[in-house]
């Protein structure tokens, strides 16, 4: 019901009339004036959205129906805040580190036991100077390192969902819209990804790379193309929907009435289909940056992503992996870390997915 | 049914041929490009450059690639000879060339390694398949209940914890802190009580990570199939509830879930290579990182074919068991 209501017909052939004749209007346009047909509809949701009772019936754009279901799962918005929490330590890193005086890379030896090479003092070596405590052997200070590894987790995070997101996109619309050969192509493309032992590739494509390229270099080019690989292999999950998605609008009313106006392929493309496609492709990404977090850092761990002195979470726990007996504390600490960002992420999209996808199961 | 198959095994062989040229063009190519010669890789860096130039004729590197997969896919089928620097060394079928950096040959590093991936992967799904979809069926049957929501919790708790930190974790409490399993991998042949002791933790937090993905998908598409229609005709008809479920509801809820099964389980066969690093178990996960740090090309390109191999044959099974299933796939 919900469905019928907001995506076909009515709001899109009169916002792509509207378009057409050089008025802005975009996807989150305000559904004006309900027809008598769909007004019971309309009411109900409004309804639903817990507020409007008795007033008069308002429309209200999918992205609004979205926002205001979002605003109430307490869960999701938990997950956004943590997740903003992480943006902003990310970005202010620096400032951050300067604030309790210390730096990701150096080195305080004198705080290593000489004969365990574990940390002195319980707990890590945790103290007021150390608020994490110290690595074992060189003595780096853990919180700045946790501070610093969240540059690198977000990062890839980000920058590798949207290239997957940005591929998945063009190459479903095309595959979807066009059909054909092209189509054919495409998808077996996709397929022949997915069914890919992809972290296998992943690691391999990442260990051949050289060390300089491009003007960059070290940890630069190992970021840099881990970002283009985690994303070139996620982008079929996003593509797979996509073409799935244009398939079926493509046939609608309003796609023909823009067409029957004389609206060009690639308007049709872009200003017709692409609106009608960002829900997946939100959900899709606010799923797959969490993933793309967990790569990274699997990457790191496996010892073929970030390498120190780079922090990075993943990294941390490679080397945790011969103190986990004598010095636990120096493994929870960047374990909890990537629990809590993935955590947060997945929270977060959970919550966007059934905002934007009543069917989902609640 | 007969022509869906000779379809699957058509693409499924298509399939393979494709992976192995890409692999070859990742190992053998990327690193032209660049600017490392294979060759080089195998000698050393300092290796003078008739040495080099040996190796290259011996190996036929410096031939054409397609020339170069050619030799390799005769290898594998009719073993290969390699002439060079005054020997000839035969290599028989199944030939996947030498290692690199010790020389053996690289068919028996792989059949040496392989059980222990296969033993890992196996156990862990019997166990996550049992706990995982019978979590989700619960969940989705007792929807907002107190289970369901703790279920729930747990499994998406689940789902955001690397593996690499649940397994160092385990091993610091169960191991090292209780002292209840030994962290030591243990061969089957030497105890079997010592095998079995060493690969339960590894077992169950593999499985640990999959039941939680498998409980979430599970309770997703139980609650959409008992909304169909059918169910209702179902239970109008006088069926009995555990009928409903069992008999009508289970077999839709089980078709997603055989598909991940089959993609999940081909790509753990094929290396679970996080687990066994977490764990120091020697499969072959292990032994594609070491090949990988070691620039070991050979042995790389043996463990992806292989890894390969074992998603392509997971995801044919599972298509004939999906034609079993639902009769509309034979048809389609």
């Amino acid at each position: 019901m919900y469905d019928a209501l907001v995506t076909p017909l009515q709001r899109q052939v009169g916002a792509g009339y509207s378009r057409l004749r050089g008025v802005a209007a975009t996807m989150t346009a305000p559904l004006h004036e309900p027809t008598a047909e769909a007004a019971p509809s309309a009411a109900e949701e409004a309804v639903l959205a817990g507020s409007a009772e008795g007033k008069a019936v308002q429309g209200r754009s999918l992205g609004r129906i979205a926002w205001e279901r979002l605003k109430r799962d307490k869960l999701a918005l938990t997950g956004g805040v943590v997740v903003l929490a992480l943006i902003a330590i990310a970005l202010l890193a620096p400032v951050i580190t300067n604030l309790v005086g210390q730096d990701p890379e150096t080195h305080h030896e004198d705080l290593i036991d000489p004969l365990f090479s574990t940390p002195k003092g319980a707990w890590g070596g945790i103290s007021a100077d150390h608020l994490l405590g110290v690595e074992p052997v060189s003595g780096r200070d853990v919180f700045a390192r946790i501070v610093y590894g969240a540059r690198i987790s977000l990062l890839v995070g980000f920058l590798s969902a949207l290239v997957a997101v940005v591929l998945g996109t063009v190459l479903g619309v095309l595959a979807g819209y066009f059909g054909g050969w092209l189509d054919a192509v495409i998808s077996r493309v996709m397929d022949g990804l997915l069914a890919f032992p992809q972290l296998l590739f992943i690691i391999a494509l990442v260990s051949v790379m050289p060390n300089e390229m491009l003007g960059l270099t070290g940890t630069g080019v190992r970021l840099f193309v881990m970002i283009l690989v985690i994303g070139f292999f996620g982008w079929p999950y996003v593509g797979r929907v996509v073409r799935g998605q244009t398939l079926s609008l493509r046939e609608r009313e309003y796609v023909e009435a823009a067409r029957s106006l004389g609206a060009g392929r690639f308007y049709i493309l872009f200003k017709e289909l692409l609106p009608n496609l960002v829900a997946p492709i939100i959900v899709y990404t606010t799923m797959m940056i969490p993933t793309n977090i967990l790569t990274e850092a699997a990457l790191s761990f496996l010892g073929v992503g970030v390498k120190p002195p780079t922090a990075s979470w993943g990294q941390m726990l490679s080397s945790a992996i011969d103190y986990y007996d004598s010095d636990p504390m120096y493994m929870v600490i960047p374990g909890v870390a990537i629990f809590i960002t993935v955590l947060a992420f997945n929270l977060f999209g959970d919550g966007v997915r059934d905002a934007l996808d009543p069917k989902g199961s609640r | 049914m007969l022509a869906y198959l000779t379809r699957r095994l058509f693409a499924a062989a298509v399939m393979l041929v494709v992976i192995i040229l890409v692999v070859f063009c990742i190992f053998f190519l990327v690193p032209r490009w660049a600017g490392v010669d294979p060759a080089t890789m195998f000698v050393g860096k300092q290796a003078d450059p008739a040495a080099i130039e040996a190796v290259r004729q011996k190996l036929g590197l410096g031939d054409p690639i397609l020339a170069q997969v050619w030799e390799f896919f005769k290898g594998l089928f009719a073993g290969r000879t390699y002439v060079g620097g005054g020997d000839v060394t035969q290599c028989s079928a199944p030939c996947f060339g030498y290692s690199f950096r010790n020389e053996q040959a690289i068919w028996p590093v792989l059949t040496d390694r392989f059980p222990v991936t296969l033993a890992l992967a196996l156990g862990a799904a019997v166990l996550w398949l049992i706990f995982g979809v019978a979590a989700g069926v619960l969940s989705a049957l007792k929807r907002g209940s107190l289970w369901d929501r703790g279920a729930m919790v747990v499994a998406l708790a689940g789902v955001s914890l690397p593996i690499y930190f649940t397994g160092l974790l385990s091993l610091a409490i169960f191991s090292y802190g209780l002292g209840w399993l030994d962290a030591q991998y243990v061969p089957i042949e030497e105890s079997f009580t010592g095998w079995f002791g060493g690969m339960l933790l590894p077992w169950i937090t593999l499985a640990f990570l999959y039941a939680a993905m498998y409980a979430r998908i599970t309770r997703a598409t139980m609650l959409e199939v008992m909304g169909e229609d059918y169910i209702r005709t179902a239970r109008a008809k006088g069926l009995r509830e555990p009928v409903v479920i069992g008999k009508h509801a289970m077999r839709s809820t089980m078709t997603p879930i055989l598909t991940m099964l089959g993609m999940d389980l081909g790509a753990l066969i094929g290396g679970a290579i996080l687990t066994e690093t977490t764990f120091s178990l020697p499969g072959l996960g292990q032994a594609v990182l070491k090949a990988i740090s070691d620039k070991d090309l050979p042995v790389i390109l043996g463990v992806t074919l292989i890894t390969s191999l074992a998603v392509i044959v997971a995801n044919l099974v599972v298509d004939i068991l999906y034609a079993v299933i639902d009769p509309r796939v034979r048809l389609a």
